[in-house]
């Protein structure tokens, strides 16, 4: 029998990671949720921060006016009530009597209007400051009370008012200047610590207006290989997860005692067409290749299925059935025939550009696309770019086409009028815009009635399919793994982590 | 002058040059921090807000003026301030330098561990079955990309074993020794093994070399025994290469070994360094590359010194 000695090195190396890993695999603390998501925040100003992961941070802590609950619904939030005058240009907000500021502090009028005034300052760059420019004045004529005036019919400026972009600071620490130094929100959760790309550390507010948070807080890991984040789900080492990759997300299942809560979201993947470019200037080129796509393939191909397509409306309220919005079914005849009209029978060249992992899906999307369009003669060139250059690119509008992954909001007017509208400031970017596109947005700006906005907006989304200056694609999911113990978590379309303010672990 | 002081002496120059590539080089990316930070949505911004956070990270100076103001910093020993952590870049530094270093080191044991002793052994039992085994693992472990064995390991552990090192949050060594060792040990043998197989390959070459030498024969035909003859005469000879190699991997190794940080979640340099890239952190960008060239000067001067205690015919002579 051969003796086992620690001098065999396997065996050593063997007995150490044993050691090791045996020592470090407690489970998590029952009340302190331990979590993981692979992207991190950017920063802490919630006015300046856009990228998902900073919003899904800042918004555990800090609170807009109002939010939007799982159905993208308008709710109180900082705000207990509000209302529009007839005309659609006065808000009218009243604050919920309860709010409270982490450090004690009660949220007044003095710090909504303080805060808007912050968010419309040109120097601030905010993000949010285009979705606020028709606020002419901002009244507060007692403590509970802020009247927003408006110079012209606005009823979407609400939906803006539900972002993190949004969020009510204190008068105190923006005149100090210690906007994104110090976090002093009025949300569920009050800040701990911050290690960017490392780890954060947040407490339960015991003072927050909007209940009583069930948990003691929320320990975030940053790990950036969403594969290590199934096998610390597998380990019990992490409570809850974001995951962000389709493949990875189709796996949670497999994994015991963790459940996959998914949601579809209002973000959409699109193919980009640039109208100003060569034959994309032709509309019969741009339907020719609305027509060639067949979008459920992209979806099944580069998402595995998890998703639905879309027209450009992504939202439930508004959005159509897509089986009436043009050449959806695809359909390559008549595709080859609108190309031929359009005077390139024989197709054309084009380059196509796609964020290098921004989304995880996008090159394989780039893919799928060049692989259709070949089949009605136009021969795309793929050009995977890092995320920094595509933007740039992006903006620009220096490219033929371009598979991206856009935001989306719950009112189609917020969403969009930033390309569809002749005043839009990303008009540069969609190089698109007609009459009627534009007449139907002002009309959805204006009008108050909510089922004359959803004839206005589906008359936008039919025509803006009609015309495909983008080729929209589908929708996908937005994803939390969750372990059995930890209970009553709701994701939202706009993959908010508020949800994370109302769940209890049981131990 | 002694060889030493003649190196030191060059340290600045190179520093100088690393740090005007690295400053033209991140210049010459496209995109900057106001893209990175706001992403489509900087499309939204006006002039004004355009020209207020171009002020805000620096940008509104010529390239000339921003590296004059760095370098004189620099030379005070600020290297300036990261829009990212918004701390001092030297603060983010040696915030997480110490698990790179140990990394480095844990790494460098374990491929030393593995590699000397296999590559001696294989050596001295040139072409028999043993030798022919360890080459082909030795040519298997460099051909196999160290995230593959980082996520294979991963993988069999939390799939077969149901255990895992926490990842995340780093624990300091200082602070709880066996929770550190128990995050990086998994790392360290993901870095360890890959290395270990080139350490095999040079440490089994150069000691074959050694050993067809005419003192070695002399000495075993005088009757000494092989393994005195292996350890005391030929390791000390066979080291050089191995030496020269485990340096520069050593000062590799101290600037992040990224693509392992990303797996193992470890906030490492390599990370740090990644991130500001991708962010367009360009004082944490130039102060880390600094860092690293710095290090890397450092190893390299150390490895040389190393030859003159390995051999005592190599001095470093002024001509």
């Amino acid at each position: 029998m051969q003796k086992i000695t620690f001098m065999n090195p396997l065996v050593s190396v063997g007995f150490a990671l044993m050691l090791g890993t045996s020592m470090l695999a407690a489970p998590a603390a029952a009340d302190t949720i331990k979590m993981a998501w692979s992207q991190d925040a950017t920063g802490l100003d919630p006015h300046k921060q856009t990228a998902f992961s900073s919003i899904r941070f800042l918004e555990l802590m800090y609170e807009p006016l109002v939010r939007l609950d799982t159905e993208a619904e308008i709710v109180p939030a900082v705000a207990s009530a509000w209302s529009f005058n007839d005309a659609a240009t006065e808000l009218t907000i009243t604050i919920n009597p309860n709010a409270k500021f982490h450090n004690g502090a009660a949220v007044t009028a003095a710090d909504v209007k303080a805060s808007y005034e912050r968010i419309l300052n040109e120097e601030t760059s905010a993000a949010s400051r285009a979705n606020f420019t028709s606020i002419t004045s901002i009244e507060t004529p007692d403590d509970g009370t802020v009247i927003f005036k408006l110079s012209e019919p606005n009823v979407p400026i609400l939906t803006a008012m539900a972002s993190i972009n949004s969020a009510i600071l204190p008068a105190s620490a923006i005149k100090a200047g210690t906007v994104g130094t110090e976090v002093v929100g009025s949300g569920p959760f009050v800040f701990g610590s911050w290690n960017p790309n490392s780890s954060s550390s947040l407490k339960a507010n015991p003072d927050w207006a909007g209940g009583n948070v069930a948990i003691d807080g929320l320990e975030i890991n940053v790990l950036p290989d969403e594969t290590a984040i199934l096998a610390a789900l597998r380990t019990k080492q992490i409570d809850f997860a974001l995951i962000n990759d389709p493949f990875v997300a189709t796996l949670i299942p497999d994994v015991k005692g963790v459940q996959l809560i998914k949601k579809p979201v209002l973000s959409y993947h699109v193919l980009q067409l640039n109208p100003s470019r060569g034959a994309l200037q032709k509309l019969g080129v741009r339907q020719a290749i609305s027509c060639a796509v067949d979008r459920q393939d992209i979806l099944d191909t580069a998402l595995l299925g998890e998703g639905s397509v879309t027209g450009p409306l992504t939202m439930d309220a508004y959005k159509s059935d897509v089986s009436e919005l043009f050449c959806y079914e695809r359909d390559v005849e008549k595709a080859k025939s609108l190309l031929a009209k359009a005077g390139y029978p024989d197709g054309f060249s084009a380059k196509i550009m796609a964020a290098s992992g921004e989304p995880p899906t996008a090159a394989a999307e780039a893919q799928v696309l060049q692989s259709q369009l070949a089949e009605v003669g136009i021969k795309l060139e793929i050009e995977i770019k890092e995320l920094n250059v595509y933007i740039d690119a992006w903006l620009a509008a220096d490219f033929d086409m371009a598979v991206a992954l856009n935001g989306g909001r719950p009112d189609p007017f917020t969403m969009y009028n930033r390309y569809w509208t002749k005043a839009g400031n990303l008009q540069k970017v969609s190089n698109y815009i007609d009459d009627t596109l534009d007449s139907l947005m002002i009309q959805g700006r204006e009008e108050t009635d909510p089922a004359k906005r959803k004839v206005i907006f589906a008359k936008f989304d039919k025509h803006l399919a009609e015309m495909s200056p983008w080729v929209w694609l589908y929708t996908g999911f937005t994803y939390a793994a969750v372990q059995d113990s930890v209970q009553g978590f709701e994701a939202t379309p706009t993959g908010s982590l508020f949800g994370l303010s109302a769940v209890t672990v049981s131990k | 002058m002694s060889y030493p002081i003649r190196r030191l002496l060059v340290f600045p120059l190179v520093m100088f040059g690393v740090s005007v590539f690295v400053f033209v080089a991140i210049r010459l990316v496209p995109g900057d921090a106001i893209t990175a930070m706001l992403g489509t949505e900087s499309g939204l911004l006006t002039p004004v807000q355009r020209e207020a956070l171009t002020v805000y990270f620096g940008l509104d100076q010529s390239w000339a003026v921003q590296f004059w103001r760095w370098l004189t910093g620099v030379m005070q020993g600020d290297l300036g301030i990261s829009t990212t952590f918004g701390k001092p870049v030297l603060s983010v530094i040696l915030q997480h330098f110490p698990l790179t270093l140990e990394l480095a080191v844990l790494s460098m044991l374990v491929a030393l561990a593995i590699g000397l002793p296999a590559g001696i052994y294989a050596a001295t039992r040139q072409d028999s079955f043993a030798d022919l085994a360890i080459r082909v693992v030795a040519m298997i472990g460099q051909s196999t990309p160290g995230f593959v064995v980082g996520l294979l390991l991963i993988f069999v552990l939390s799939v077969g074993f149901g255990i895992l090192p926490q990842m995340g949050t780093f624990v300091p060594f200082s602070e709880d020794p066996l929770r550190n060792l128990g995050q990086m040990i998994l790392p360290a043998l993901t870095l360890g093994t890959a290395f270990a197989a080139a350490v095999i390959r040079i440490s089994r070459s150069a000691m074959l070399d050694i050993l067809r030498e005419d003192y070695v024969r002399t000495a075993r035909s005088k009757g000494m025994p092989r393994g005195r003859v292996v350890w005391r005469h030929a390791l000390p000879n066979a080291l050089i290469p191995v030496v020269t190699l485990s340096g520069v991997e050593f000062g590799y190794l101290l600037g992040g070994a990224v693509l392992i940080e990303q797996i193992f979640a470890l906030p490492g340099l390599g990370r740090v360094v990644l991130d500001a890239i991708l962010q367009r952190d360009y004082a944490l960008v130039q102060g880390s590359v600094l860092f690293i060239a710095f290090n890397f000067m450092v190893v390299n001067l150390l490895v040389d010194l190393a030859y003159a205690a390995l051999d005592p015919r190599i001095r470093f002579e002024s001509k």
